[in-house]
């Protein structure tokens, strides 16, 4: 049996618009480890938070999830009767959003918020009980004088102890998987640095596993144990952490690591990709990275590439992959 | 002409806070710039770098005078921008433009691409009708636009594609001086990349200075000449870019620096995070203002408030203890491996001749 405590499989997430259907995930198969942590990368509109959103079941009209499984220890959260998700959310499964400011409610204090959570799970502890656990959650995040935090209001806090907040919040009941995405975007580097470096030690002090969403690859290589590495709603290369960073196969890949400004090396130019994305609704076809990627050939403009295995656990969705072997 | 194109010094911004509605009195002052001073010379980059709220996009508008300084001159050649006024002021901002972080909201979504560039030089009496025009499709491919964009609106537009267009805008009027503000913090990487080469490009074509406002260092690492590090409406550290990233002498750059998560799985958990954030600018600690979170402060730092010492030739430092401090022990090299190496340079080559 494998270790896998999420496993995705042929996930499709489309959304109605008037000009039909679009997929903005289409046909995903991931899986996260026990304790471990995955990172999702890819630029914006690739699909990474509608994956996660689908995952649980957040996604609202007009989109909808229209295929696949998404498997909680092997019980189909795509199954469950609403209230039974409703329970899955927050005790197994809790999400943390980039911005700390708009997911916190400005109107209540932080601590009826954390509590506010805790008793949608636990109908039966009292309130004196309710107020201790969440100070500790809050004492669990390192948020100094907890106490006191929990009478304030979230404008009172700045951005990195709102995001501790959250984070309190997340893992008030315990869930085995925290979906965190973009963390730390809208903060500034020093405090992400302290937020990663707390999200890693509560993994280590309780076991959850982590899906990271980030379009940051210092943020990944910081963080991750696997990658996905996604490109308009599909996976393009997956595997271990080192493997990503140390062979990228995918000309995809290539291209975000060449557009990161490295502070170990001075280049005349960044190895920009050219042009963008792709918007959902006018996918090229064959590779949908095809008219961005440099190594593009007659094939890649008829069928778009399978996710083969390029290395033991490394998989790679690129008919030219390794690059090498084919321009010499 | 000799002299650099911009001096400022002792630059200072305080807004007043008033509290009670009609005996409104003041109960204090937020002091967002605080006695800033650089130069900046012809086709040269500086950088003012720091984290939210440190007051540097304060300091790009003051210099722009879009906001007024409360202490302090701006001098532009030599004459100094805030005592000028009327039409010496409006010739004066012809040369003075900026690009702004946000490509969403910079731009008015009911001009066309061409009314927007060319609305500029309209304010600036330049040419006529026929003459804008030509110019407007000679900016539209400078910054790797297309003829046939000039008639679309900004929402037909990536984010990427914006900040070209105001970056367009920007250079629509010739400017000597560009201030960017943090304009590539909005963009995603790869995009980040295009249009940190288009500016290096056009600096190199036009001959432009920047004053280059940023909160990333690794972008910093690869535009700028010159970099200012601020803290608190003060610059702590400045020095030439290789000084400064080769020997940090300030608790804080280095804090900054030691932050930036590398894109390496190997260095995983060597990030040092700086404890505590950023004290309100209201109430700024005394003596040094980083010795809250600085992990090397002492008795002194607590009282006296440090002043910019000169360290080596245009490296400046505001810490009293810089020589005694252990070695930085920033180490970047390495971080890519042979075979990935060895793949972007593939990618780079089959790049250049797709372009050819």
């Amino acid at each position: 049996m494998s270790d896998d405590l999420l496993r995705i499989e042929a996930l499709r997430t489309v959304f109605r618009t008037h000009g039909g259907e679009i997929a903005a995930v289409d046909g995903v198969d991931l899986s996260v480890p026990r304790g471990r942590t995955l990172g999702i990368v890819g630029e914006s509109g690739c699909g990474k938070s509608v994956l996660s959103l689908s995952v649980m079941r957040l996604v609202t009209h007009p989109g909808r999830v229209a295929a696949g499984r998404v498997l909680l220890e092997g019980r189909d959260l795509l199954a469950l009767s609403n209230a039974e998700m409703r329970d899955v959310r927050g005790s197994q499964v809790a999400m943390i959003f980039q911005e700390p400011m708009t997911s916190l409610n400005p109107v209540h204090t932080v601590g009826f918020q954390i509590t506010e959570a805790m008793r949608a799970h636990d109908t039966r502890a009292s309130n004196a009980e309710l107020r201790n656990r969440a100070i500790e959650a809050l004492t669990r995040v390192r948020i100094p004088a907890p106490e006191r935090r929990f009478e304030e209001y979230p404008h009172q806090l700045s951005g990195g102890m709102r995001q501790r907040v959250m984070i309190a919040m997340a893992l008030a009941c315990q869930p085995k998987l925290l979906i965190a995405d973009e963390p730390t975007t809208a903060l500034d580097v020093t405090v992400q640095a302290q937020i990663l470096d707390l999200l890693r030690d509560l993994q280590q002090e309780t076991g959850m596993s982590i899906i990271l969403i980030t379009h940051d690859l210092g943020v990944v290589a910081e963080m991750a144990d696997e990658v996905a590495v996604m490109y308009a709603g599909r996976v393009v290369e997956r595997g271990a952490a080192g493997a990503i960073f140390a062979d990228p196969m995918h000309p995809y890949t290539l291209g975000l690591l060449g557009s990161i400004p490295r502070l170990d090396e001075e280049r005349e130019n960044l190895l920009a990709i050219e042009g963008s994305v792709p918007p959902p609704f006018a996918l090229p076809k064959g590779c949908r990275f095809h008219p961005r990627c440099p190594f593009a050939s007659e094939p890649c403009l008829k069928e778009p590439p399978p996710l083969r295995e390029v290395a033991p656990g490394h998989q790679a969705a690129c008919i030219r992959a390794p690059v090498e072997a084919f321009v010499a | 002409m000799s002299g650099p194109l911009l001096e400022v010094t002792g630059l200072a911004k305080h807004y007043p806070v008033r509290k009670g509605l009609i005996l409104a009195k003041q109960v204090g002052t937020v002091r967002a710039v605080d006695g800033v001073s650089f130069s900046l010379d012809r086709g040269e980059t500086l950088a003012l770098v720091g984290e939210s709220g440190c007051g540097k996009s304060t300091t790009a508008r003051l210099v722009l005078r879009l906001i007024e300084p409360s202490a302090g001159a701006i001098r532009f050649e030599g004459k100094d921008v805030t005592r000028v006024s009327g039409a010496a002021m409006r010739a004066m901002r012809r040369r003075m433009q900026i690009v702004f972080q946000d490509p969403y909201a910079s731009l008015n979504p009911r001009l066309t691409v061409a009314e927007t560039i060319a609305e500029p030089m309209q304010v600036h009496g330049i040419g006529n009708a026929a003459s804008r025009r030509a110019r407007v499709a000679e900016l539209l491919s400078l910054v790797g636009l297309r003829a046939f964009h000039a008639e679309r609106y900004p929402h037909e537009f990536s984010g990427g594609q914006r900040q070209r267009i105001g970056i367009a805008r920007a250079l629509s009027v010739q400017p000597d001086l560009v201030v960017c503000d943090e304009p590539v913090s909005a963009l995603d990487v790869s995009i980040q990349a295009q249009v940190v080469n288009l500016l290096k490009d056009l600096q190199r074509r036009l001959g432009l200075s920047y004053l280059f406002i940023a909160h990333d260092l690794a972008v910093v690492k690869h535009v700028a000449d010159r970099v200012a590090v601020m803290y608190l409406g003060q610059i702590v550290e400045t020095g030439p870019k290789r000084d400064l990233f080769a020997a940090p002498r300030h608790p804080y750059t280095r804090a900054l620096l030691a932050a930036i998560p590398h894109p390496d799985p190997q260095r995983r958990g060597q990030v040092k995070p700086l404890g505590g954030d950023v004290p309100s600018p209201m109430n700024p600690p005394p003596g040094c203002r980083f010795h809250t979170r600085c992990p090397f402060a002492q008795e002194r730092c607590r009282t006296e408030a440090p002043a910019l010492r000169t360290l080596a030739p245009g490296h400046d430092v505001a810490c009293h203890f810089t020589e005694t401090l252990p070695p930085a022990g920033l180490d970047f090299s390495g971080g890519l491996s042979d075979v990935a190496a060895r793949r972007l340079a593939l990618y780079a080559d089959a790049k250049a001749r797709n372009a050819a």
